[in-house]
């Protein structure tokens, strides 16, 4: 059949992705000039920032080109786009915070953009490692237990004396040599490989019934025991934090995953089900929770206490309205933690609902292209992994801009690539770049027919 | 600066931005259909290639490869001695432009007065009547072979 490719060339899409990535960069351009314009601010030299970003940018775009050329043209860019979106929005925040300081006499705070640089700079380079070192995905199914393991080690390490740290409330953060990290962020990677691994050696046989309760199916013991384990385990922890974001992003992990790997629909009842057993139950436990609840239901009845954050943010939607204030022209300063979870607020408000919309549709692409990877590869693992990365990434993004917009209860999460937050966005990067490599597998033409042999005889004893 | 061209400037980088994202989809939509440009059916190599067996040639039933149900419906495919890759990639001997369809997905080969079923670890499986295949199995005339939304018969 040699031939017949030779007739075709495969289109690798690598010169697209290199247009839309200098696109995607110049639109983060755009925006900081408006911000700078329009707060008649220049001094934090934010050229060399940009174009530090820019280079680093055509870097990662080479290594793709190096190590994945066959790799998705889209997922680079839009990730990119959002990335510089994010900075231009914590710099026009850094301004607003110099400017508070400036009338209130106090002290200058340092901008954060320049540190949100540098971990994007991190985030880039952990995506050029991944992708140089984990040359065939199917080889981290390997490391399924040691990944089940490190997902829940780094879950507990904020639990530890001395290097975690409790920061707003929650324990999540660990501090060495001044810097903080969210080691929550990496673990949920790591569980993802864990829950690929494990449900595609055991996918069959928890697919069958052996035991009915209540014309429901339950798998036997031995396969779900060690997922359970885990699961628990994971949830346990995220409770001594305090932090329901992750606990309900790595819960529909958990299920969506499941649901995959068996086809069931039972699983997702059975997921609806204990969500709001374990949210009834987590209501009645946790005054955290039940204040994060009632705030949901009624923000107005404590505005200016409990629910003063989620108010400042709809009045910043609604001052927003359709075009947006323009960059610098709101107000997003206003809202507690614009910087973190609530900078869909601030882009909202001065982008309004198109701008906002743009960026939904980045984050849907994104999770559009992970999902038609995980379609399109050959082997099952790579399946589960694909579509465990996207379901984090989307699930994510529902879980924080359905909180900030009052669609579901807020739990603190960061928006992927936009928010201020080193942790997430290398977390968040190397998902990008497991996507990749397994995209380029999806997409690359096969070598001969006598390597699809090889391959068959590989696979058939798992 | 003033005020106006703020304003302009502010529909201006919400029109940039929804360009980029329109460009990234229109990007996508041409991806989705790049497999199409590149269907290919090779029927005729592998009538012209002289057979290496005459007699067992001569004794074979089947000659086509029908597809009865799918985008190629009514599509005839000659077959002859060598074997028959079916998948999603432009290298294969049938491309099948859908989503169900694993770039390497199945292949048919000859062997004595039968074509072999395999499936090639596809996502979706390879379907004769209502079995899955999963090791090599004889693709008799009358039964139907499915793969994603496309079903193909054998015919004399």
């Amino acid at each position: 059949m040699s031939e017949t490719l030779n007739r075709y060339r495969v289109s690798t899409r690598r010169s697209a992705e290199l247009a839309l990535l200098i696109g995607a960069w110049l639109i983060g351009v755009f925006a900081w000039i408006l911000v700078d314009s329009a707060t008649g601010d220049s001094s934090l030299g934010g050229w060399t920032s940009l174009l530090s970003a820019g280079v680093l940018l055509l870097l990662t775009h080479a290594v793709v080109r190096w190590q994945a050329p066959y790799a998705d043209p889209l997922l680079l860019p839009s990730v990119a786009a959002l990335n510089m979106l994010g900075l231009a929005m914590i710099h026009r925040l850094d301004i607003a915070a110099t400017e508070r300081a400036v009338s209130n006499g106090s002290p200058m705070p340092t901008p954060d953009v320049y540190l949100q640089l540098t971990w994007m700079v991190v985030g880039l380079v952990a995506f050029m490692l991944v992708l140089a070192f984990v040359r065939d995905h199917r080889r981290l199914q390997r490391f399924t237990f040691t990944a089940g393991f490190a997902g829940i080690a780094l879950l507990f390490f904020p639990l530890l004396p001395f290097i975690g740290s409790q920061i707003n409330g929650a324990r999540l953060w660990i501090s060495v040599l001044g810097f903080t990290f969210q080691p929550g962020e990496l673990a949920k990677v790591a569980l993802t490989i864990f829950f690929s691994g494990f449900l595609v050696s055991r996918r069959h046989s928890l697919a069958l019934v052996h035991n009915k309760i209540l014309g429901v199916g339950i798998p036997r013991g031995k396969d779900v025991g060690p997922l359970l384990l885990v699961w628990f385990a994971a949830l346990l922890v995220l409770i001594l934090e305090r932090d329901l974001g992750t606990s309900l992003l790595l819960f529909g992990l958990f299920i969506v995953m499941l649901y995959v790997a068996t086809g069931r629909r039972s699983w997702v009842l059975i997921g609806a089900l204990l969500l709001s057993v374990g949210g009834a139950l987590a209501y009645r436990a946790f005054g955290h929770v039940r204040v994060r609840f009632d705030v949901w239901l009624d923000p107005f009845a404590d505005a200016n206490g409990a629910g003063f954050q989620i108010v400042q943010s709809l009045y910043g939607f609604a001052n927003g309205g359709l075009f947006g204030t323009g960059w610098g022209k709101g107000y997003p300063q206003l809202v507690p933690f614009a910087k973190t979870d609530f900078i869909t607020s601030a882009l909202g408000e001065e982008l309004g609902l198109m701008g906002l919309i743009a960026i939904l549709l980045l984050f849907v692409i994104i999770v559009e292209r992970g999902a038609r990877a995980a379609v399109a590869t050959r082997d099952p693992f790579g399946n589960l992994l694909a579509i465990g990365l996207t379901t984090v990434i989307g699930l994510q993004t529902f879980i924080v801009i359905g909180g900030v917009t009052r669609l579901v209860p807020l739990t603190g999460l960061t928006t992927p690539f936009l928010s201020y937050g080193g942790s997430s966005l290398v977390a968040n990067y190397i998902i990008i770049a497991l996507l990749i490599r397994i995209s380029n597998a999806a997409r690359a033409p096969e070598v001969s027919d006598a390597d699809l042999v090889l391959r068959q005889d590989g696979s058939s004893h798992d | 600066m003033s005020e106006l061209l703020l304003s302009i400037l502010r529909i201006g980088f919400l029109i940039a931005l929804w360009w980029f994202v329109l460009t990234v989809v229109s990007v996508l939509r041409r991806d989705l259909q790049a497999p199409r440009d590149a269907k290919s059916l090779t029927p005729e190599r592998s009538t012209k290639r002289p057979s290496p067996r005459p007699t067992l040639r001569a004794r074979k039933t089947s000659t086509q490869l029908v597809i009865v149900e799918g985008a190629l419906t009514g599509t005839a495919v000659p077959l002859g001695s060598s074997p028959i890759l079916i998948g999603r990639a432009p290298d294969a001997t049938i491309v099948l432009d859908d989503d169900f369809v694993s770039t390497h997905h199945a292949r048919l080969t000859p062997n004595g007065n039968h074509w072999i079923v395999e499936d090639l670890g596809s996502t979706n499986g390879t379907w004769i009547d209502r079995t899955r295949v999963s090791t090599p199995t004889v693709f008799r005339p009358g039964t139907q072979l499915r793969i994603g939304r496309t079903s193909m018969e054998l015919s004399s």
